[in-house]
């Protein structure tokens, strides 16, 4: 047991030889053994996350910090007292995310084996999701926000390069996908500019960025907080494995370290809080609980500051590299165009995984977000707001993977005004549920943009008789693009779609359960995690002890209330148009069931997004902590995040929530069903359903509010004008042509010539001419062994530099 | 100090110089009447064994001993207390490595390079960039002004033939701005260097220094204009036209656009260094309150730069130009750092002369491959390369995200610690901080912008269907500068272990001796 920390290592490692493994022999090794290699790699990671997970439950949640081997720290500078090591963390939080990371990254591997068949650049596809798992899972074990950003940055690479995957498209679609690419990664880097400062804020005001140090105690015992849950714990028949701790009545909170390659030592002591610990020696989240206890000044060279006010500036920035990351106002705008990359990916990366990391990393700092009262008012309002902004946005799209993309942006809206209400416990589960639903769906719209290209396909190819080609394996290059008509035609489109669901029922089945998910159906995953968000935002109104987080609370319930309807609403909509009714197009006429490759893990996500909400169902709710023990995701959290806690369950809330969710259903079916979804070109029901404002309403959403356009106006367009100025008249017509050329250059020679006429002509020419037929004398004699003119200087530098050396030498060799 | 067996950093110096010999004794033509295929040879070399010997050096060197090792001094003009004399300390010793590392993939870049055998001369061109080595090397290591100013100067030479013989359409142009400007600078320093030589009645620098630190040699100091603060602008005016600072830039994309690609990246690589290398070793310790009274000024100036340097990148159109433009960029965080006073700032920014050495050394490579092919350095005659040459495409990505600063690359620590340094500087602070953060944004715009002009995108010409693929020289230059970009992006620690000893020293003095008169 003691040496299962070290296991982490090999959670990072296992993707990164699957890394290099298919860069340089991939390509050799066929679409077969590659896939073959970059799943085992995924599935290997997923193992050990597993057995992370069973060590934590059997050591009583005890927190490890393991030092990779072969690495000898990072920035270490020790004349300056700057140490940033690699260095990893296990702990509850760490492991969720590794478990969410490479059990979803796994099944999205299999998927991908299926999706990308006949692509090719199959092989890279796979070497770059193993990247892809490496990264992500530096930036979740990293124990410094250094490495989480290392982490935070590699992620974007990988988003970058999937994202662009398809390059190369000709008809400038590979130059629109690339462009998407591009605008992802410089809307991360605004984002990587706010975590940046907040990384240095917080050096500056904690001497370390280490979350916790080895020995330290890091449950809830440190800020005095009553943690009854930790009690209730399944830790209690495990604790007692490792005796000294037991005797603790912490349950072993302390953390444990690796060094070098050795066994987990426990770091000292076993203490109840961290009162013995010099302040200096703690990792930034301690020092910060004590500081603000402490009522601290922090002192930035001239000028000092309340340690309150730093946190809100060092969250502020925090939440800046969060609206970038996890796509919140005003930053998202790069998600919906990252839907230009395979669809594997984005369910992997920009749904399941990269995208939460920005949540992540808040509810990982919550020490700092819970002590910052004023950004966690803001962080609410920009998560609630971009919820229903998004969910907004999302009823007027038709490409099927757009209204995925912008659910996502709003579901995203939830997890972050979860962590403005201070419901840090209820963001992560919310994370862990989306995770497998919002996979669910886009693999499934995967699925059924897949069916509907081979469905065109086989139209086409019956139309044409055809023979001899499969298109199966063509298909992979098919993706939004045109091969073989004349007419444009769009596989993503809705309004190509319809009658799907006999056509695919594995598909469509898995779909509506993942929409019921999405839409918060009792009693599927989506309904647990979104309730408690609300019903915490709701006690937050009530409970939050000043007007600030009082009306962040009831701001947050009501727009997140309202998203949770648009939820409802656009996702049937969206079943409405693709499976329901009948085929609208040829190729929705023939398309076929995916593969098993595909389908087995939309069957996996499934039956998680059914029963991934018992991981936490509240206690007082039909008798379920009977079958589940109540808040046992929370409270498995609490051994990591300080300040989760878990909220009592709300019937109220969570009736009208259902009801509002069922009624926008019903309201989606009756404008959407039997056939109603119109495949006239921009032209949809909802307009005819309210004759007054119908339209602006749809047109609004369908523009997607021009955010796009307002960038371009504002920012893009501005910059790149000032760009141009800069470049060509400032630094070039003026600085360069202007200043250098004619006033100093033209100058000088004019001042010369003045110089010239009477002085030179004179008096110097002569001498110079003598000197000059002396260096025509020599170069006469040079001739004889060298030949051009430029030689003749050169070698006239030569004998210089011999002369100079000589000067150097003579006088040692007198001596 | 005086020692009369040869120290391993004469050796490491004159190697290249030595080499220059035996490519002055070899034939014009090689056996298949052609140019002789040894020069080439010869040349890499030599490089090649001084590269070999600076590793030693290395690895020999002591990195807890913040003073000066492998020194060797041999009188030269005594009566005015002129010496040879050279030695490497922390400060120093990453660069002299930096310069050997650099100086083989310079040469074995050439091997490819068309230029040089249509216009010939190959023996020359050889010989200029030992010469040039030479040159370098010994303003890394001179440990005397009056040397250290001839070693400056002398390193014109060289860059002057190599712009001037072997550049492109302006090339004569660019060679004569090249020359006259740093020349022009250059006198002010003359002029500095005489007035401290005098003045100290010796012109070595540890003497000198052992002067100031006893208070046996005072500068007066009263205020930013006083003896000392010219002083240390005679020093730094020159330095910043190397570097090059704001707004002394304008010399340098004319260079970079005209010169060979060997001659940019050695340009890149090493030649702007001399000039941020210089502020450390003379305006930082010999003028230490000017410096702290002019800090604030001059990294102004600097983030000025970093800001408006990446700002005019994005706009052009040259991908050399673009290149070359964001070396302005780049070395903006260097002087940030160095300005920033303090041990991290400036082993940060030791670090990213390193770094900004290797990348954008690097960035010049990789435009080299494409130039050699399409004959053309105008963005708009790319696209799609990635599709046509993937391995050089991926190889080009990895340069050109280390100069972005991808964490886990070399860039980034270099920046990091910059940054960080000028947030805790006695003489910057949060505003320094924050807007040269903004050029993380910047980098990624333009950086990015390139990349995918050039890179992503289909083949919209019709010429780039049909490129040649890396040949060995290329793919081996572009390897070793990767390698060591995830070496220092993965375990910086061994290059801040080496200077830290030194640079803390330093930063002491500095402060100290700031303080002593601001109190």
């Amino acid at each position: 047991m003691e040496n299962y920390p070290s296991l982490v290592t090999l959670i990072l490692f296992i993707p990164l030889i699957g890394f290099v493994l298919n860069l340089f022999v991939g390509p050799r090794l066929g679409e077969r053994l590659s896939s073959i290699l970059g799943t085992t790699a995924a599935m290997l990671s997923f193992g050990v996350a597993v057995l992370l997970w069973t060590y934590l439950r059997g050591s009583g949640y005890e927190s490890a910090v393991v030092n990779p081997p072969f690495l000898d720290g990072w920035i270490q500078i020790g004349s300056a007292n700057v140490s940033i090591p690699w260095q990893l963390r296990v702990d509850t939080l760490s492991v969720t995310m590794m478990l969410v990371v490479t059990g979803v990254g796994s099944l999205i591997h299999i998927y991908s084996a299926g999706y990308m068949h006949g692509d090719a650049r199959f092989t890279r596809f796979f070497t770059y999701l193993n990247l892809f798992l490496f990264f992500m899972l530096i930036l979740v074990t990293g124990n410094n926000f250094l490495m989480m950003f290392v982490g935070w940055e590699g992620v974007g690479l990988c988003s970058f390069l999937l994202i662009g995957f398809w390059f190369d498209r000709p008809n400038g679609v590979g130059w629109k996908n690339s462009n998407a690419a591009r605008k992802a990664m410089i809307a991360n880097r605004v984002g990587d500019f706010g975590v940046l400062m907040a990384v240095f804020l917080m050096f500056w005001t904690f001497g370390t960025l280490d979350y916790y140090r080895p020995g330290e105690i890091t449950n809830a015992e440190l800020t005095g907080h009553e943690t009854a849950s930790a009690v209730s714990e399944g830790g209690h028949e495990a604790a007692p494995a490792e005796g000294e701790h037991a005797a603790a009545p912490a349950e072993g909170e302390a953390a444990t370290t690796t060094e070098g390659h050795g066994t987990p030592e426990i770091a000292g002591p076993v203490f109840t809080d961290n009162e013995h610990i010099p302040t200096a020696q703690l990792g930034v989240f301690g020092q910060a609980e004590r500081m603000v206890k402490e009522n601290h000044q922090v002192s930035f060279g001239s000028f000092s500051l309340p340690i309150d006010t730093v946190l809100v500036i060092i969250t502020l920035f925090m939440l800046l590299g969060a609206t970038g990351k996890s796509a919140q106002i005003p930053l998202f705008v790069w998600l919906p165009d990252a839907m230009a990359g395979p669809t594997p990916v984005s369910a992997l990366i920009h749904a399941a995984t990269m995208v939460t990391a920005g949540v992540y990393m808040m509810c990982r700092s919550n020490v700092f977000f819970f002590n910052a009262e004023l950004t966690s008012f803001i962080v609410a309002i920009i998560g609630a707001t971009t919820a229903i902004m998004a969910g907004y946005i999302a009823l007027g799209q038709w490409d099927i993977k757009k209204v995925l993309a912008y659910s996502t942006v709003s579901q995203l809206g939830f997890m972050v005004a979860a962590v403005g209400v201070g419901a840090y416990g209820a963001a992560m589960f919310h994370l862990v549920t989306h995770a497998f639903f919002k996979a669910l769906l886009f693999l499934g719209s995967g699925s059924v943009i897949h069916g509907v290209e081979h469905g065109h396909h086989l139209a086409h190819e019956r139309a044409h008789d055809a023979h001899g080609h499969d298109a199966y394996d063509a298909h992979g290059d098919a993706h939004g693009e045109e091969h073989h008509d004349d007419h444009p035609f769009d596989p993503q489109d809705m309004r190509n779609m319809g009658g799907l669901a006999r056509k695919m029922p594995i598909t469509f089945i898995t779909y509506v359960i993942g929409t019921l998910a999405l839409a918060g159906i009792f009693p599927l995953a989506g309904f647990w995690s979104k309730d408690e968000i609300l019903a915490d935002s709701w006690l937050k109104g009530f409970e939050g002890g000043s007007f600030l987080s009082s009306a962040g609370g009831f701001i947050a319930f009501v727009l997140l209330l309202v998203a949770a309807g648009l939820t409802a609403f656009y996702m049937w909509r969206q079943i409405e148009m693709v499976f329901f009714g009948s085929a609208r197009s040829e190729a929705a006429d023939h398309a076929p069931e995916s593969v098993f490759s595909m389908t087995f893990p939309l069957i996996v996500l499934a039956i998680l997004s059914i029963f991934g909400g018992f991981i936490n169902t509240p206690s007082n709710v039909l008798g379920l902590e009977n079958i589940f023990t109540a808040h046992n995701f929370t409270e498995w959290l609490e051994h990591s995040i300080v300040h989760a806690h878990a909220a009592p369950f709300q019937p109220g809330i969570a009736l009208v929530a259902l009801g509002l969710a069922i009624a926008a259903i019903f309201a989606a079916r009756s404008i959407y069903g039997q056939g109603k979804s119109s495949h006239v070109a921009d032209h949809d029901p909802l307009i005819d359903r309210i004759p007054s404002g119908g339209a602006t309403i749809f047109g609004m959403a369908n523009a997607k509010l021009h955010w796009d356009e307002n960038y371009f106006r504002f920012i893009e367009n501005p910059f790149n004008k000032m760009s141009q100025f800069l470049a060509n008249t400032v630094d070039w017509r003026f600085w360069h042509d202007y200043f250098h050329d004619t006033v100093i250059g033209k100058g000088f020679v004019g001042i010369s010539q003045i110089l010239a006429k009477p002085v030179d002509l004179g008096i110097i020419d002569g001498l110079v001419n003598d000197v000059g037929s002396v260096v025509k004398w020599i170069s006469n004699r040079m001739r004889v062994v060298q030949t051009g003119y430029v030689r003749t200087y050169a070698v006239s530098v030569l004998l210089g530099v011999v002369l100079v050396i000589v000067i150097l030498i003579l006088p040692a060799l007198q001596r | 100090m005086v020692s009369s067996a040869i120290s391993l950093s004469t050796v490491v110096l004159f190697l290249p110089l030595i080499g220059i010999i035996p490519l002055l004794l070899m034939r014009e033509q090689g056996a298949d009447g052609h140019g002789n295929e040894n020069f080439k040879w010869m040349a890499l070399g030599f490089s090649g064994a001084a590269f070999i010997a600076s590793l030693v050096m290395w690895a020999t060197f002591n990195a807890s001993n913040p003073g000066l090792q492998f020194a060797q001094q041999i009188e030269w003009i005594p009566s005015i207390g002129i010496s040879f004399s050279i030695g490497v300390d922390g400060i120093s010793i990453l660069l002299i490595v930096l310069t050997t590392f650099i100086m083989p993939i310079a040469i074995l870049s050439s091997f490819t390079a068309h230029v040089i055998h249509e216009r010939g001369r190959e023996r020359l061109y050889y010989i200029f960039m030992l010469l040039l080595e030479f040159a370098m090397l010994g303003v890394f290591m001179a440990q005397d002004l009056f040397m250290f100013y001839i070693f400056w100067e002398v390193t014109l030479v060289p860059m002057y033939f190599l712009i001037g013989i072997w550049g492109a359409e302006r090339r004569i142009y660019a060679a004569v701005k090249f020359f006259l400007y740093t020349m022009a600078g250059s006198i002010l320093m003359l002029l500095a260097i005489l007035y401290v030589g005098i003045n100290a009645g010796t012109f070595s620098l540890p003497a000198i220094m052992e002067l100031i630190q006893t208070g046996k040699l005072v500068f007066p100091f009263a205020g930013v204009f006083s003896t000392q603060s010219f002083l240390f602008l005679g020093f730094l005016i020159a330095f910043a036209i190397k570097v090059p600072i704001w707004p002394f830039h304008s010399w340098l994309p004319d260079a970079h656009v005209q010169s060979p690609t060997a001659g940019s990246v050695v340009l890149a690589g090493v030649l702007l260094k001399l000039g941020a290398y210089g502020i450390i070793r003379f305006c930082l310790p010999l003028f230490p309150q000017a410096a702290h009274a002019w800090a604030p000024f001059v990294a102004t100036l600097a983030v000025i730069g970093i800001i408006y340097g990446a700002w005019v990148t994005y706009a052009q159109t040259d991908v050399k130009k673009l290149v070359a433009y964001s070396s302005i960029s780049h070395m903006g965080f260097v002087i940030l750092g160095i300005f920033a006073l303090n041990t991290i700032g400036i082993q940060g920014a030791i670090l990213q002369m390193v770094n900004h050495g290797i990348s954008t050394g690097g960035m010049f490579l990789f435009v080299g491959v494409l130039y050699e092919r399409r004959h053309t350095k105008d963005i708009a005659a790319y696209g799609g390369i990635w599709k046509v040459l993937p391995v050089f495409g991926g190889l080009s990505l990895l340069i050109a995200l280390s100069s972005m600063g991808l964490p886990g690359l070399n860039g980034f620590v270099g920046e990091f610690t910059i940054l960080m340094g000028s947030l805790g500087s006695p003489t910057l602070g949060f505003f320094f901080t924050l807007f040269a953060t903004l050029g993380v944004i910047l980098s990624a715009v333009y950086i990015l912008y390139m990349y995918q002009k050039v890179f992503m995108g289909d083949v919209t010409h019709e010429e780039n269907n049909h490129l040649e693929g890396l040949r060995w020289q290329e793919t081996t230059v572009l390897v070793a500068v990767i390698v060591v970009i995830i070496w220092i992006g993965v375990q910086p620690k061994t290059f801040f272990d080496s200077m830290g000893p030194t640079v803390t020293q330093m930063a002491q003095n500095i402060n100290s001796a700031a303080s002593t008169v601001l109190r």
